[in-house]
């Protein structure tokens, strides 16, 4: 019985748990070995004889070097990092009070506008980017980081709304009731009662939406033109990859370096982040 | 410490007209009860009376103050929720201290006052913690505790006792009576629970599809209900009705329906002659039937079979069939009676009621 369970715990947990976790990583620790493994390692031959496709005897920092170097990465992260913050902090701030507004408030057509507002979502980005460019042109936005500071809420802002709804629908209105009967206004209650309790939301939807811009690359494509104003992962791709040339070493270690921050702000926040998709306080 | 006036109150929401007409005075210091099955409008009235719900028409009046256009901050009251509402994120000296902060009380004001509930309700040691580690008693004890640190003018409680447990229920009932005693302030208590109503209210309002249906003193309501619906809603187990033909025989008038057959009470006679030859219903509570004995006048008397025996230690229901009908009885816990067996049963002729069949009004 005991061992028919330890068995039945392989097959249907450890066993495709590990498969799992080995396929998503395994990108990443390919990511990280081409990032350091030296040029003459990287382009000989398959079928050489010295060939280790998995590990590299010779580890060195020369792409990484070359990278800071010889591109401008360092400018992409911090072009990368501020349009992120920018268009989240706006996107944060919209969804917050969007997102109270159609969960608690009465009004006409609440119901319309909550729909149409995630409609909006639904617009797949490689359509919305031809108006888009049109707007940026007329308002002379091209190649600045407003261009995407201020087109990346188009679909982050419906994102956070909506995830910041739900929440905010999980908490019991009496807290807020409560709270105006005690001597608060509607807005201090807003921000006294509820803001605090949807912590988890709120991070959740910050982290989503950072990522989501720190990710985002059509937009990023089409909007930015001069190398020193690109992001990440548009200034890597872009840069190098020349003609059918690809600097694999470099490209990989501007992958690394990029997807740092990301894996860093989830790590921090991962149990908030949790609690945020899955519902709120109890009493 | 103010009077309460509900003049003309209406709310409607798009489709539904959730309080009609409501009038009523609640005096200073009084704790009123609003009681009804839910829909009935209680809550609706309550969060009306808190500025928690718009007036559709109407005038609420709390002391001398009409207060239709004020936010509910500006009224000066409190008021206690059915899930506690407790602020999660705050300790429980911080929930209670939350409303007097808001009102920019001085800090050493503030710490005397909720250490004085704290004291009242028996939560000093309680105070540091946050909400999550108290138990449901406790948490309804810092509500309420939130609610006087205020010392506001009135009390508004919506179902407080609801999500409590059977017995922690009846030992908060007591200690909102006797804490109401202590603080003198004016309360309007909302309920479905009859027995909550009954044991707390001053004054009992009774209502149903948003009309008030009766306001009353509890046994006032109990002995003499104003139509069918607050006879059957007051009292447990409820009152027992009869459909029965007003009928004249030998110079007086007899109750009849199939199976049963009672004179009318005397102090009925006068109000039910011009019924004569009509369907009323009667109404006899469970205890105002007992088994007939040699003693009580046959009049009175009918035959009734057995049907369940509900023995609960201090009295014993009985389920009985007479005639059609089905009747509760409220019997002596010495009576020893078996399913099907054929008894009579006597009933107090002054304690019976009757209502008209159509307006259900008491008649």
């Amino acid at each position: 019985m005991l061992i028919e369970r330890t068995w039945k715990r392989w097959v249907y947990f450890y066993i495709p748990l590990t498969v799992f976790v080995v396929g998503t990583l395994f990108p990443f620790y390919w990511m990280l070995i081409t990032a350091i493994r030296p040029d003459a390692e990287l382009y000989r031959s398959w079928r050489a004889a010295t060939n280790t496709p998995f590990w590299t005897l010779q580890p060195t920092l020369e792409h990484f070097r070359d990278l800071m170097a010889k591109t401008t990465f360092p400018q992409w992260l911090w072009n990368t990092f501020f349009i992120a913050v920018a268009s989240t902090a706006i996107s944060l701030f919209c969804g917050l009070l969007a997102g109270y507004a159609l969960a608690r408030l009465r009004f006409p057509m609440a119901g319309a506008l909550g729909t149409s507002i995630f409609v909006t979502y639904l617009v797949p980005p490689t359509l919305l980017f031809i108006p888009l460019a049109n707007i940026i042109r007329t308002f002379q936005l091209g190649d600045t980081p407003w261009a995407l500071i201020l087109t990346y809420p188009t679909f982050l802002i419906p994102f956070c709304t909506w995830l910041l709804m739900g929440y905010f629908k999980t908490i019991p209105k009496e807290l807020e009731e409560c709270a105006r009967i005690d001597g608060a206004t509607r807005f201090g209650a807003m921000l006294r009662i509820i803001f605090p309790i949807a912590v988890p939301g709120i991070l959740s939807a910050g982290i989503f939406a950072f990522t989501l811009s720190w990710n985002e690359f059509i937009y990023a494509l089409v909007f930015l033109s001069s190398p020193e104003k690109k992001t990440v992962p548009v200034g890597v791709v872009s840069e190098l990859i020349r003609g059918d040339i690809y600097f694999w070493g470099q490209l990989m270690a501007g992958a690394l370096l990029g997807s740092i921050p990301v894996a860093l702000v989830y790590s921090f926040f991962v149990e908030y982040y949790v609690t945020g998709l899955t519902g709120s306080v109890k009493g | 410490m103010a009077q309460v006036m509900m003049k003309d109150l209406n709310k409607k929401y798009d489709e539904v007209h959730a309080v009609k007409d409501v009038n009523l005075h609640i005096r200073d210091k009084e704790f009123i009860v609003l009681v009804g099955p839910s829909g009935c409008g209680k809550s609706t009235t309550l969060r009306m009376v808190a500025g928690l719900e718009e007036i559709t028409a109407g005038e609420i009046t709390i002391g001398d103050r009409v207060v239709n256009d004020l936010p509910p901050k500006d009224r000066d009251i409190a008021m206690v929720f059915q899930n506690y509402a407790l602020y999660p994120h705050m300790t429980v000296y911080d929930n209670m201290a939350f409303g007097l902060k808001m009102r920019k009380f001085p800090k050493v004001e503030i710490q005397k006052r909720v250490q004085d509930a704290a004291e009242i309700l028996g939560i000093q040691e309680l105070l540091k913690r946050k909400p999550r580690q108290l138990s449901g008693g406790q948490r309804q004890r810092v509500a309420v505790g939130r609610a006087i640190v205020r010392h506001p003018q009135v009390f508004l409680f919506d179902e407080p006792l609801s999500n409590l447990d059977a017995k922690l229920r009846v030992q908060m009932r007591v200690e909102l009576k006797r804490l109401h005693e202590r603080l003198e302030t004016t309360a309007i208590y909302v309920t479905h629970d009859q027995v909550e109503a009954m044991t707390l209210g001053d004054r009992v309002v009774v209502m149903k599809d948003g009309w008030i249906q009766q306001v009353g003193e509890p046994l006032e309501l109990y002995g003499k209900p104003a139509n069918k619906f607050v006879a059957g809603f007051i009292g447990s187990p409820a009152m027992n009705f009869v459909d029965v033909k007003v009928a004249d025989a030998n110079g007086a008038l007899w109750a009849e329906t199939q199976g049963l057959r009672v004179k009318v009470p005397p102090i009925h006679t006068s109000r039910l002659v011009p019924y004569k030859g009509q369907q009323v219903t009667l109404g006899v509570r469970p205890e105002d039937l007992q088994l007939a004995s040699g003693s009580d006048p046959s009049e009175y008397v009918f035959d009734a079979v057995v049907d369940v025996v509900e023995p609960l230690g201090s009295e014993i229901l009985l389920d009985l069939r007479a005639g059609n009908s089905t009747i509760v009885a409220r019997v002596e816990p010495t009576v020893r009676l078996k399913v099907h067996e054929k008894t009579r049963l006597a009933l107090t002729p002054d304690r019976a009621h009757f209502f008209d069949l159509k307006t259900e009004l008491a008649i």
